[in-house]
């Protein structure tokens, strides 16, 4: 191998290192049995998973950051696919500022969006409410979704509708029957990153969670930012695990699907 | 579906398709108006009307050192974030195009799992890993050097943001390079340009549209970085994030938090318009996240 062409692989390999190992160390540092979490642990423990199950503040943010996830992974899903419809079949007058006006909340900075909601749903009393999670979720993540489904749809050759409605199917049965299986991959992955975009959302989050309702990432936040919880930790790797076992899971459902065709 | 209410527009499908299809955006246009434009929009009227009518929160930002500081500051560390990005993600993406299909696997694995990880998971390993008593500094120790402070400083934040853009500045080179008909190096050499003369004069001015996506998806992104800052850098590395939820917890300056927010919004308006003449904002959000 030329010279060059070892140090460009000294310098991935390195960046790989670089962008996976760090998160592994949570893993074993989680059980820990010292409070300060040291590397290596001195002792063993499983004390700070258990912290986390029977605390009720670290649960009922997880059941909250779940349920809001769930509600604004449908809520999403739907108002996406309407929209993604309209925007690569329709016509419409001011076409460029309507997808100008879909794309804004990935390029807006989170803190601009959560400091403008926060002041507005102070007003109408929608700041620590599940609803006003989902109505601020749902913002981020449906431009997600609208990408994933526009795209999907423009590579859809519509003959396939004609053909079910000359034979006979009406306009609801042809979507239903013919055009929704068919974008279906699409729609499962624009769901799969709704959910994630709703339930790791820090920024927005933060402004919205007081007493009466905190979601996990802001209870994980409030545990690092100024004193470090080590029930972060645990939580961290229960996270992680489910990060890698999606992962595992689409890496499978590729190599089976490979192996079909 | 609101069958019939647009005019017809495939001429001899042998039935009409629904149509009216456009109608089904407006839902969507509704619900962003509402929580999205309705907000963002009072933002600005409270910019200029809190405490008192006027420019007031404008003037004492660009009247205040310490908040043209950070802006700057915000500026720079943004800036730094993107070059060592691109110096870091640039040989990372071309090293995926040469590799055999199992170590292109396993490097875009490595690009895909911390992109899929969240981030507070991602900047709480890196507090365990940079502070005094942390692992890089046990090892430091261990080899009989000087503690390092990582943390609480500009080292810390660059650590930290730069490996979360690096997923956002492979993809989009590696998916330009992937395009790159490598045959175009062979002919130069085989005219006679030696190999490293080929790749910068051939091959890499072909890569500039990925870069460019790259750069600038990164650069913005860090404009209005949160999160990452707040929790690695300390005192002196406040960007104009931090900024903005500082002037709204601790002191309630709705106004200026308001002002501050605009300024933000506008720096990264125009860096995003002064893109769009080159780059096709849509491909690049749908390369990314």
């Amino acid at each position: 191998m030329r010279p060059v062409r070892l140090a460009l692989w000294a310098l991935t390999a390195l960046t790989a290192l670089y962008l996976v190992l760090p998160v592994f160390i949570v893993i074993p540092m989680s059980f820990s049995d010292s409070a300060f979490l040291e590397f290596p642990p001195q002792g063993w423990s499983a004390r700070w998973y258990e912290n986390f199950f029977t605390d009720l503040a670290w649960l009922d943010s997880a059941i909250a950051s779940l349920q809001i996830a769930v509600q604004v992974t449908v809520l999403s899903l739907v108002l996406g696919t309407a929209a993604a419809l309209g925007m690569v079949r329709g016509r419409h007058p001011l076409r460029a500022l309507i997808s100008g006006l879909v794309m804004a909340p990935v390029l807006v900075p989170y803190v601009i969006v959560g400091l403008a909601v926060y002041a507005v749903f102070l007003e109408w009393g929608l700041t620590e409410s599940v609803l006003g999670f989902v109505l601020v979720h749902t913002a981020l993540a449906v431009p997600y979704v609208v990408i994933t489904v526009s795209s999907a749809l423009m590579s859809f050759d519509r003959r396939l509708e004609q053909a079910a409605m000359s034979l006979g199917a009406g306009p609801v049965a042809t979507f239903a029957r013919v055009t929704l299986p068919l974008i279906a991959p699409s729609l499962a992955s624009g769901a799969v990153f709704a959910f994630v975009t709703s339930f790791d959302e820090v920024v927005t989050s933060v402004f919205l969670s007081g007493p009466d309702l905190t979601t996990l990432p802001v209870q994980m936040w409030s545990g690092v930012r100024v004193q470090i919880d080590p029930t972060v930790a645990a939580v961290s790797s229960m996270l992680l695990l489910v990060t890698l076992s999606l992962f595992a899971a689409a890496g499978l459902t590729r190599l089976v699907r490979r192996r079909k065709t | 579906m609101t069958p019939g209410a647009a005019g017809p527009r495939e001429k001899g499908a042998g039935r009409r398709l629904p149509d009216g299809w456009g109608v089904l955006v407006l839902p969507l246009v509704a619900f962003l108006l509402v929580v999205f434009v309705y907000p963002l929009g009072s933002v600005l009227a409270r910019s200029v009307s809190d405490p008192a009518p006027g420019l007031g929160n404008y003037a004492a930002f660009f009247d205040s050192p310490v908040y043209l500081n950070v802006l700057v500051n915000t500026f720079v560390t943004a800036g730094l974030v993107t070059l060592v990005t691109l110096l870091l993600g640039f040989p990372y993406a071309y090293l995926m195009t040469l590799a055999s299909p199992f170590w292109r696997g396993v490097l875009m694995a490595a690009v895909l799992v911390p992109f899929w990880t969240s981030l507070l998971v991602r900047t709480f390993a890196w507090v365990l890993l940079l502070r005094d008593t942390g692992v890089v500094n046990d090892v430091i120790g261990a080899l009989g050097g000087q503690p390092v402070p990582l943390l609480r400083n500009l080292a810390g934040v660059l650590i930290g943001m730069v490996q979360v853009m690096l997923p956002f500045a492979v993809l989009p080179i590696y998916a330009t390079m992937r395009g790159i008909d490598r045959r175009l190096l062979q002919a130069a050499e085989g005219l006679g340009a030696r190999p490293a003369f080929a790749f910068w004069r051939i091959y890499a001015p072909l890569t500039v549209p990925g870069v460019a996506a790259a750069t600038l998806l990164v650069f913005v992104s860090s404009l209005g970085f949160y999160v990452t800052p707040a929790l690695l850098g300390g005192p002196r590395n406040v960007m104009i994030g931090e900024l903005i939820v500082q002037q709204l917890s601790g002191v309630l300056r709705w106004g200026f938090a308001s002002a501050l927010a605009v300024i933000l919004l506008l720096v990264t308006g125009a860096t995003l318009l002064l893109a769009a003449r080159v780059i096709d904002l849509r491909r690049l959000i749908g390369g990314g996240r």
